[in-house]
């Protein structure tokens, strides 16, 4: 039997794996399995290469930008490796993404560790969506002595 | 520090005295983090790669915990030296086929081990022997947040770490643990493990990762997703299915001593009896011989001193490990031979198992293990 990728080669790794009840098999030769990491300890390689099977056809259902603005990283590049090109392309392409990511995990949103770096500017950003309100609220009540010192504060928290 | 004092001094978790040790030979933690505003290694091009290399090695080199690193270009490792690194876990073989634009920061102890521009631009990894996946997870928790603090790494409050592959992102984190099993494949009962532990969202490979054989019936098992539970409830949820895992093996273990006792001593005896008198032996069957003779050890028929003779043996007969110490490539012809040669010479001064006496007295099972 011949690998699937290069057509060449012997095959000599076989996957297998049920997705949806339809069996889906996989044959490469010994080069092939490696350049798709099938052999990689660390990574997860028996999705990814499937991801790259049925991911494809989900990316280009879900998205109608073809391109990272970014990194200028294409759909097609996602369906021939499989990985995206930079952090902005989970922006770029999350409606392709969105339920792709849904099928491989238990949840869709991040539980986890937050770096101490992006807490602050979460932080900062509820603390300014917070002062906004207030001074919306201000105006609205024309309390317009709170209004302008809420206006000096957003401008202060602006420049620091 | 130099390659050569990585190469001739084994790692902390190859010498094997953590919790469990008999059944988990090593518990791992991986964490992979990329840095905002750049492609990821495989779509960035040669220059922007460089730029990210230097950033990051200076800042993972001035870390507390690398102050005794060994530090290294990849074009500086030959292809043998990539492999000995590979078989120890210190680096995946995807990071092996990598040349300039990639580096590896590793400490001393062989504990930590930093992939620079992997698959991702960070993959971080604490390795330690037995069953230790909190203590591992700490240990590289720390690191991240020592380098956070100088790096800006890819971040979405939504989806977490952002990955080159979407089946890391979140946590980013992949939590796995070496688990010899000789008990369960026995009494064909590792099948039904597997899909066991495969069902509850976890997935079990071979020694060296997906799409490799299980020789020398270990197995690894880590945690599948990564989106959607924190690191700590990951981790907890493993060490209760590797738990499990464990009872599982230290029962098939005494249902083998006490049902099948002789299709036990026939595994240990046949492999006692080729490794002291092969003179050629493939890895694989020397993983596999060898594999037998731990469970001999672990079940009493041998004294505790052979423990350490045949854990060292588990690495030394790999291909890269081999060779290492001699001057040019060997042959697959030659390889074989020299192994058989350093596996005789160690396994010389061992007694016959010890059968009969306390061997088969249930005791003298897996006891230790409780």
């Amino acid at each position: 039997m011949n690998c699937d990728v290069c057509k060449q080669n012997q095959a000599t790794v076989f996957l297998t794996q049920i997705v949806d009840g339809k069996m889906q098999k996989v044959n490469l030769c010994e080069s092939c399995s490696k350049e798709k990491g099938v052999t990689d300890p660390t990574g997860f390689a028996l999705a990814d290469l499937l991801l790259g099977l049925g991911a494809a056809q989900e990316m280009e259902r879900g998205g109608s930008v073809q391109k990272c603005p970014v990194c200028g990283f294409s759909q097609g590049d996602f369906k021939k490796t499989g990985r995206l090109g930079c952090g902005a392309c989970y922006e770029t392409f999350a409606e392709g993404l969105g339920s792709l990511i849904k099928g491989m995990h238990k949840g869709s949103a991040h539980v986890g560790k937050v770096p101490a770096r992006a807490v602050r500017s979460i932080e900062r950003e509820s603390q300014m969506k917070t002062l906004q309100r207030d001074l919306r609220k201000a105006v609205a009540a024309e309390d317009y002595e709170s209004a302008a010192q809420l206006r000096d504060r957003i401008k202060q928290f602006e420049v620091s | 520090m130099a390659i050569h004092n990585i190469l001739t001094s084994s790692g902390e978790w190859m010498r094997g005295d953590g919790p469990h040790h008999q059944i988990v030979v090593s518990s791992r933690v991986r964490l992979a983090r990329n840095l905002r505003g750049f492609s990821f290694p495989g779509w960035a091009k040669k220059t922007e790669r460089l730029q990210i290399l230097e950033a990051i090695k200076s800042q993972v080199e001035a870390l507390p915990d690398m102050s005794d690193a060994f530090s290294v270009y990849s074009q500086d490792l030959s292809a043998l030296e990539k492999q000995v690194l590979v078989e120890r876990h210190l680096i995946s073989r995807e990071h092996a086929a990598k040349g300039v634009g990639s580096a590896v920061v590793m400490n001393r102890k062989q504990t930590l081990s930093i992939m620079i521009n992997e698959e991702d631009h960070l993959r971080m990894q604490g390795i330690r022997s037995g069953l230790q996946l909190k203590t591992v997870f700490k240990m590289i928790d720390k690191v991240d947040s020592a380098l956070e603090e100088r790096l800006d790494f890819a971040f979405s409050p939504q989806l977490g770490y952002l990955t080159a592959c979407p089946t890391n992102v979140g946590t980013a984190m992949r939590a796995s643990a070496m688990m010899h099993l000789p008990g369960l494949v026995l009494s064909e009962q590792i099948n039904q493990i597997i899909q066991a532990v495969n069902k509850v969202g976890l997935a079990v490979r071979g020694l060296y990762g997906e799409g490799t054989e299980a020789l020398g019936n270990f197995f690894q098992i880590s945690n599948q997703t990564t989106l959607g539970q924190k690191e700590e409830d990951i981790i907890a949820d493993l060490q209760k299915v590797i738990e499990r895992v464990i009872e599982n093996e230290q029962n098939a273990r005494q249902m083998l001593l006490q049902k099948r006792p002789n299709t036990l001593l026939d595994h240990i005896g046949r492999g006692y009896g080729i490794l002291q008198h092969a003179y050629s032996m493939n890895s694989k069957e020397a993983l596999n011989l060898l594999s037998f003779m731990k469970l001999g050890i672990d079940l009493g028929f041998f004294p505790e001193e052979c423990s350490q003779p045949v854990d060292e043996l588990f690495m030394e007969t790999q291909p890269a490990h081999l060779q290492k110490g001699t001057a040019q490539k060997l042959a697959a012809d030659e390889r074989d031979a020299l192994r058989a040669e350093i596996i005789r010479a160690k396994l010389a001064a061992f007694p016959k198992p010890s059968v009969g006496a306390p061997g088969l007295d249930r005791d003298a099972g897996t006891g230790s293990e409780n």
